[in-house]
């Protein structure tokens, strides 16, 4: 007995110039059904749809390439973990776990990292706002406190008097590296003499020690020359701090920026291929720190704190098709569960989204949207997808960095976030919102209480 | 092992072949004419609608392959499955856009025995828009000056360091010409639109342009190179005709940009000739030009040249060009059949038959 | 000219592949597709359809009437068929 083809749903698509192209189906039909060996499906029908999953495998590895590739070029390295970029409480234990200390850029990290039990004086705090009792509780804990401006300085000088303190610090300078845009609003610029004044204004103050230079070129860079330009000037200065003041640094920050497997929007090449390696930059800006005048042994240790580039490869978003639909120019719609509250990232990037199960039938122009009540939320503009039923599971890969700290709670709940360790096993590491967590806070006042 | 070169079997990509073509066909044509060739060809396209998929007597087998946007897994596994079937010995990647997906790919295209030769990713780097005025200055070649832009607001100091009027340039394509603000504003908008950030702006050097299609040994020698000088322009600017050119100059400089990068593979090194005499580098493009058959014409196959150095042989040494050998490109209607489009939009290949070159019935 | 008449001009081949001679278009086309196309070559008549359908396709739970309504609304789009043509 000849057994009969499975039936899928019938679909005709015009041929049109510039789309003609059968193999690039033929790669996104490729279903990515396991994530470290676990089921895609198992993972749903256990914590839910949608759902965050991260791999701690790719965590660790993330962490080790970029600790190897600038440890066989600079003798001392110090990763920051950047919060911002993801501060689940799992996430940055296996971090610090790994050696990294913690990068923070508000009073509310700073407290998240010292409840992780992350020692006070291996914290760096940036960012342009600190609040004047955050920067006092830093200070006295002997916090490294990256100083952003002026007025900052003042507000360091005061504390430092008031508190009988000599504390030691960091100034951020922001400078013009080829090809990128500068960052002017953080810290002192160093092209216009900015930089210098702040130290020299910092010495005559004779209130702190500085001990560290800190720059952030900028977010996504693809050009690793823009951090050889950045380390030969951070090196340029430190070289006139040590001359003109006398200061040896322990440390020169050269920030994050480093760019992701993830595409850019406006991005030609995948990022598969036009992401340089952690090798290339660490190249760079060893290059470029070799022109620092000092002895080996008087080499600063270099601190990076690239947290997208660590993370983001580990996240994924699994979610499931709630509905198809035929749009009116013919594109087929597919609604999925997950929006852009939860995928914030789907502004900028052109996220790869796989089918979670094996497929089968033609892909057709799809355009990817949310749940969300809101013409905003779509996920995908046009791609090539295959066909999916109702309840089918879907995979974003490289969501980790951003998503779970700038997600919003818009009408509806936060999902859970689960952890694949490295042996396998799972475990919730965030549980889904319920009423609670949202109405919790809420209060009514006294004339609204119902008697 | 000793291989004859006669019966080499080359892939070749890039078969589009509209007013502003890719090289793919060119190349073709050139190996197809090399003395003695009786290897087998092979085509690689982007779309079923590429022009160059249907020119008869030309490849024996076109096959699809997928967007350089999809990455080099895609690619290797299309590659392999194409092997498998209809072996080659070497690819000639013929379009920007792919070279770094090829050079990730190559230790495993050549685990398959697949050779090729091109220029190291560092190399790339070098030439690339963004970093063309510091390889100016390391080698002492000329060079307009350039800037690299990632936002518009940058294009409002720009006039100070690069006067108007300046091109606008995409990182892989495109270039405009402009002479404002204005017209700069929106030329970076389509730019940026088109072919993502960052956006390079280069002075405008008044002079005679002419271009070098050039081949590279990667120790800082010249294989071969063939200079010659547009006679015909397409109402958009692009060559449609030129002479091969004697003007020792114009090799000079291919030959310093060699020294400087040791480049590796073929090469397009496009020069302007200022009213001085003096000789300004204003892009390399990493690949062979579309009118690279004219070194065929010339008695000075650069293709065949490559394509033998791909596949690890030592092809023997160019005869000069022929000076005022001329390419006259002309828009000649060939005739297909709606099957042989069929079997490419569905099948994602076309094998013709050994006899495919009459006319279908 | 007739619906029925105009679906018979199709050149419609095993791979899927479909030309137009009246507008020059062509399309890609599944085997469900293919099969509907065929079908109503013979009749536009809906159970006829969904009969071929489940007599040649493993059909398991699919919405067949929905499929086949949203298949020739795309028929119709297009130009395959007239905006008149319905199934009866």
């Amino acid at each position: 007995m000849t057994t009969k083809p499975l039936y899928e749903r019938p679909v005709l698509v015009r041929h049109q110039l510039g789309h003609m192209n059968k193999m690039g189906a033929m790669q996104v039909n490729r279903p990515l059904t396991h994530i470290d060996g676990v089921p895609v499906e198992e993972l749903l029908a256990r914590y839910g749809s949608p759902l965050f999953v991260f791999s701690e495998r790719t965590l660790r590895e993330r962490h080790q390439e970029l600790t190897s590739a600038f440890s066989r070029r600079w003798p001392k390295l110090r990763v920051g973990w950047s919060y911002k970029t993801n501060y689940l409480g799992a996430i940055a234990r296996i971090f610090h776990s790994e050696g990294s200390w913690a990068e923070v850029v508000s009073g509310f990290e700073y407290e998240k990292a010292v409840a992780l039990g992350v020692p006070p004086d291996h914290i760096h705090f940036n960012g342009p706002y600190k609040p004047e009792p955050v920067l006092e509780r830093a200070l006295v804990d002997e916090a490294m406190v990256h100083i952003d401006h002026f007025d900052e300085l003042a507000l360091v000088e005061k504390i430092a008097k008031r508190r009988g303190i000599r504390p030691k610090v960091a100034i951020r300078v922001n400078l013009v590296a080829e090809g990128i845009p500068a960052w002017s609003r953080f810290g002192f610029s160093l092209e216009n003499g900015q930089a210098r004044d702040a130290v020299a204004r910092l010495v005559a103050g004779d209130a702190m020690d500085l001990v560290g230079l800190h720059c952030h070129v900028g977010t996504f860079i693809l050009e690793p020359q823009a951090y050889r330009d950045a380390a030969t000037k951070l090196a340029g200065f430190a070289n006139e701090l040590r001359s003109r003041f006398g200061i040896a640094l322990s440390f020169i920050d050269l920030g994050g920026g480093f760019a992701s497997h993830n595409t850019l929007r406006a991005q030609y090449l995948p990022g598969g291929v036009a992401t340089p390696s952690f090798e290339r930059y660490a190249d760079a800006i060893c290059d470029g720190l070799a022109t620092l005048d000092v002895r080996p042994q008087e080499r600063p240790t270099l601190v990076l704190e690239t947290g997208r580039a660590l993370v983001d490869d580990a996240g994924y978003l699994l979610s499931s098709v709630v509905a198809n639909k035929r749009l009116a120019d013919g594109r087929r719609g597919m609604v999925i569960d997950a929006g852009v509250n939860l995928l914030f990232t789907s502004f900028w990037y052109k996220h790869e989204l796989l089918p979670g199960v094996e497929t089968r039938g033609m892909p057709e122009p799809t355009v990817v949207y949310g749940p969300l009540c809101m013409s905003i939320d779509e996920l995908r503009d046009t791609m090539l997808f295959p066909p999916m039923k109702v309840g089918d599971p879907v995979v974003f890969k490289n969501v980790g960095a951003y998503n779970v700290t700038q997600w919003m709670q818009f009408i509806t709940y936060r999902p859970a976030v689960v952890l694949i360790g490295r042996d396998g096993r799972h475990a919730l590491i965030r549980r889904a919102e319920q009423l609670a967590d949202v109405i919790g806070p809420e209060e009514m006042p006294p004339w609204l209480e119902k008697h | 092992m000793s291989r004859d070169a006669t019966t080499l079997r080359v892939a070749v990509t890039a078969l589009n072949a509209t007013d502003n073509p890719a090289p793919g066909v060119s190349v073709l044509r050139a190996l197809r004419d090399a003395p003695g060739f009786r290897g087998r060809l092979i085509g690689l396209s982007y779309d079923a609608l590429d022009a160059g998929l249907y020119a008869r007597g030309l490849a024996d087998a076109v096959y699809l392959v997928p967007y350089p946007s999809l990455g080099p897994a895609a690619l290797l596994e299309r590659l392999r499955a194409i092997h498998a079937r209809d072996p080659f010995d070497v690819v000639l990647p013929n379009v920007d856009s792919e070279l770094l997906s090829y050079l990730e790919i190559a230790p495993e295209l050549a685990e398959l025995g697949v050779g090729m030769y091109l220029p190291t990713r560092e190399q790339l780097e070098l030439r690339s828009k963004v970093h063309l005025e510091a390889l100016g200055e390391q080698s002492g070649i000329s060079v307009p000056r350039a800037a690299t832009v990632s936002t518009a607001q940058e294009l409002f100091k720009l006039h100070d360091r690069i006067p108007y009027p300046f091109f606008v340039k995409g990182t892989f394509y495109g270039a405009v010409l402009v002479h404002s603000l204005d017209e700069a504003l929106a030329a970076f908008h389509a730019t940026v639109a088109k072919w993502g950030l960052p956006v390079i702006v280069q002075q405008r050097i008044d002079g005679e342009e002419y271009d070098v299609v050039a081949v590279g040994d990667g120790e800082g020698g010249l294989v071969g190179a063939v200079p010659m000088k547009k006679t015909i322009l397409t109402d958009k600017g692009k060559g449609w005709g030129g002479v091969a050119v004697k003007d020792p100059g114009l090799l000079d400089m291919t030959r310093a940009f060699m020294e400087a990068t040791r480049w590796r593979g073929p090469c397009e090194v496009e020069v302007m000739k200022d009213r001085d005499g003096g000789y300004h580098l204003l892009e390399i493009n990493p690949r062979f030009p579309a009118w690279v058959y004219m070194s065929a014409g010339a008695g000075h196959n650069l293709p065949w040249a490559v394509a033998q150095l791909a596949a690890g042989l030592r092809p023997e040494r160019l005869e000069p060009y022929r000076v005022g050998t001329m390419f006259v490109r002309i828009a000649l209607d060939q005739i297909a059949d709606i099957s042989d489009f069929e079997k490419i939009a569905t099948a994602g290949e076309l094998v013709r038959e050994p006899s495919g070159e009459e006319e279908p019935s | 000219m007739n619906d029925i008449d105009r679906l018979r001009d199709l050149a419609l081949s095993e791979t899927g592949f479909l030309f137009d001679p009246y507008s020059g278009a062509t399309f890609s086309l599944n085997p469900t597709a293919v099969t509907i196309l065929r079908a109503l070559r013979g009749s536009a008549d809906r159970v006829a359809v969904l009969e071929t359908l489940k007599r040649e396709f493993d059909v398991q739970s699919a919405d067949l009437e929905h499929d086949l309504d949203e298949f020739i609304a795309l028929l119709r789009r297009e130009g395959l068929v007239s905006r008149e043509f319905g199934l009866s």
